[in-house]
């Protein structure tokens, strides 16, 4: 399991994601289609704000934000845990420890190689909000774009390690997808995508901080609507980058412990 | 006949009551996430009524009855009409929905009934506790009519989400890949956590048009508590009732249509 195996197959597993992602373009505008909590939201907020802004918001703010938050969440996203589970369930996972490059390499490429399929969702959508909210949708310097892009990657990253750390725990467990529902129902509640997490009161917020759901959602879409300035954004990014850290950690470990419990029918 | 379908309907509810007898553990698992999700439902309305007393003529205890309806049919969803519809999908990637339609019966009724998961009736729980909660701390009790119109409307919310869930199933004819058909529905379900007032305000009434006659999301959760507020009209409780019939019998051709396109496994 070589550096350079790995290395040298990435290409490959890219391609086979990618042909993979265009074959089940149906399923994908499935999950798009679901994934429309943030839209409820934006139309319930619009109608909050209707009469008076609510903190800095004004309505076209809640559209932006919303709309940012629709096409954020088709780019951060991983669905590893549940495949992680079910392969596991299936037997399947033994088939790919015989390869050569360790599964995770091919869970994440897998979710890599859907990024141009989920762009062509993103972009219009961004798009929109600009068509509709105008230039102050996207950020106006290049130091914020760069930032955003930086926080995206992250906001990706959070999401497929800590699907990693969560389906690795299905080693131990029978089946970890209950868990899974509980870190989902967190990151509903404290990742920005319902509202934006500056309305909630102060002590929650500095709870919030220090939680990693906000980096997964929430830093990006702020990032992309400009909503904080040099400082403010470096210190997020930096706590952003240090969950990163983190849950690479624990994943990790979680991960070979469990392959080491793992014993399908006939292995 | 009608005696023949109530004695399949007794041994369908017993094998699957049966089953979930073994998993007893399921009973606290089930109670515990129930309570998480509802705390989703919950999360925003705070966040909401934090910043406005009243939205649209709603105040938050009434708005807490939408989402005690909300997750009480949820509950009906999960418990009785998810599981076995679920099957379906899975019949038809397996091919082993031939067996179904070659058995002596209606097929819709066989695939209606085959697996129930009674532990999830955990939300109609906390659906009622939400309703004591909310009523309570109105300081009143809803009227007779108005409890007896909600549980007629119970009924008819129950008779929608069936043909809904057979709507979206009868999809499941046309796309391939469908593992995620429940994510779509229940993100579309997720629009009924809210009084449809709320949406009266954005795109000119449009979206509340929709959600009464196209998806009438409406009628199942807001016309239930504006019933048990004693504040529905009659004419609306009539209107519920015969679009609820229709709806049903709309859903019921559709799936005869997809059932007669449908080509065997072997075909």
């Amino acid at each position: 399991m070589s550096a350079r195996t790995t290395l040298r197959a990435l290409p490959t597993l890219l391609r086979v994601g990618f042909a993979e992602a265009v074959a089940y373009r149906a399923e994908m505008l499935i999950w798009v289609l679901s994934t429309t909590m943030p839209l409820v939201n934006m139309v319930l907020w619009m109608a909050v704000a209707r009469e008076a802004p609510v903190g800095r918001f004004s309505e076209a703010d809640f559209v932006g934000y919303f709309l940012a938050t629709f096409a954020i969440r088709q780019l951060a996203t991983s669905w590893a845990a549940w495949l992680i589970n079910w392969e596991v369930k299936q037997g399947t996972l033994a088939m790919r420890l015989l390869r050569p490059i360790s599964p995770l390499w091919a869970y994440g490429l897998d979710s890599v190689a859907n990024f141009p399929l989920r762009l062509v969702v993103a972009v219009p959508v961004i798009l929109l909000s600009v068509a509709l909210v105008g230039a102050k949708a996207v950020p106006q310097h290049a130091w914020q774009w760069g930032f955003f892009v930086l926080s995206l990657v992250g906001g990706w990253a959070i999401a497929f390690l800590a699907n990693v750390a969560i389906g690795a725990l299905c080693f131990f467990l029978e089946s970890s997808e209950r868990v899974l529902e509980v870190w989902l129902v967190l990151f509903f509640v404290c990742s920005g995508y319902m509202y934006p997490v500056e309305l909630l009161p102060p002590t929650l917020r500095t709870l919030i901080d220090w939680l990693p759901f906000r980096y997964q959602i929430g830093l990006p879409v702020e990032m992309l609507t400009g909503a904080h300035g040099w400082d403010a954004a470096v210190r997020l990014l930096m706590a952003q980058w240090a969950w990163v850290a983190g849950l690479a950690v624990v994943a990790g470990v979680a991960w070979k412990q469990g392959v080491k419990r793992f014993a399908a029918f006939g292995g | 006949m009608l005696k023949r379908y109530l004695k399949l309907l007794g041994i369908q509810l017993k094998a699957s009551g049966l089953l979930s007898l073994q998993y007893r553990a399921d009973f606290f698992t089930e109670g515990v996430t129930s309570l998480f999700w509802t705390f989703t439902a919950l999360a925003p309305l705070f966040v909401v009524y934090g910043e406005r007393p009243n939205l649209e003529g709603w105040s938050f205890h009434e708005a807490l009855l939408v989402v005690g309806w909300f997750t009480l049919l949820q509950g009906i969803l999960e418990g009785a009409i998810n599981p076995s519809l679920t099957g379906v999908v899975e019949h038809i990637r397996k091919g082993t929905l031939d067996f179904v339609l070659l058995k002596p019966a209606d097929a819709q009724f066989l695939v209606s009934t085959q697996r129930f998961q009674p532990w999830r009736a955990f939300n109609v729980l906390t659906g009622v506790g939400l309703f004591i909660y909310a009523f309570s701390s109105m300081g009143r009790w809803p009227s007779v009519p108005g409890l007896l119109a909600s549980v007629l409307l119970l009924g008819t919310s129950t008779l929608l989400l069936y043909s809904l869930w057979i709507l979206t199933v009868s999809a499941a004819f046309f796309v391939v890949r469908v593992d995620n058909l429940t994510y779509l529905f229940s993100s579309i379900f997720d629009f009924a956590r809210w009084p449809s007032n709320v949406f009266q305000g954005v795109g000119r009434g449009v979206l509340m048009l929709v959600f009464t006659y196209v998806i009438p999301l409406s009628l199942m959760t807001t016309f239930p508590a504006e019933a048990m507020l004693g504040r529905l009209p009659p004419q609306a409780l009539v209107g519920a009732v015969v679009g609820a019939g229709l709806f049903a019998w709309g859903s019921r051709q559709v799936w005869l249509r997809s059932i007669s396109r449908y080509t065997s496994a072997s075909s």
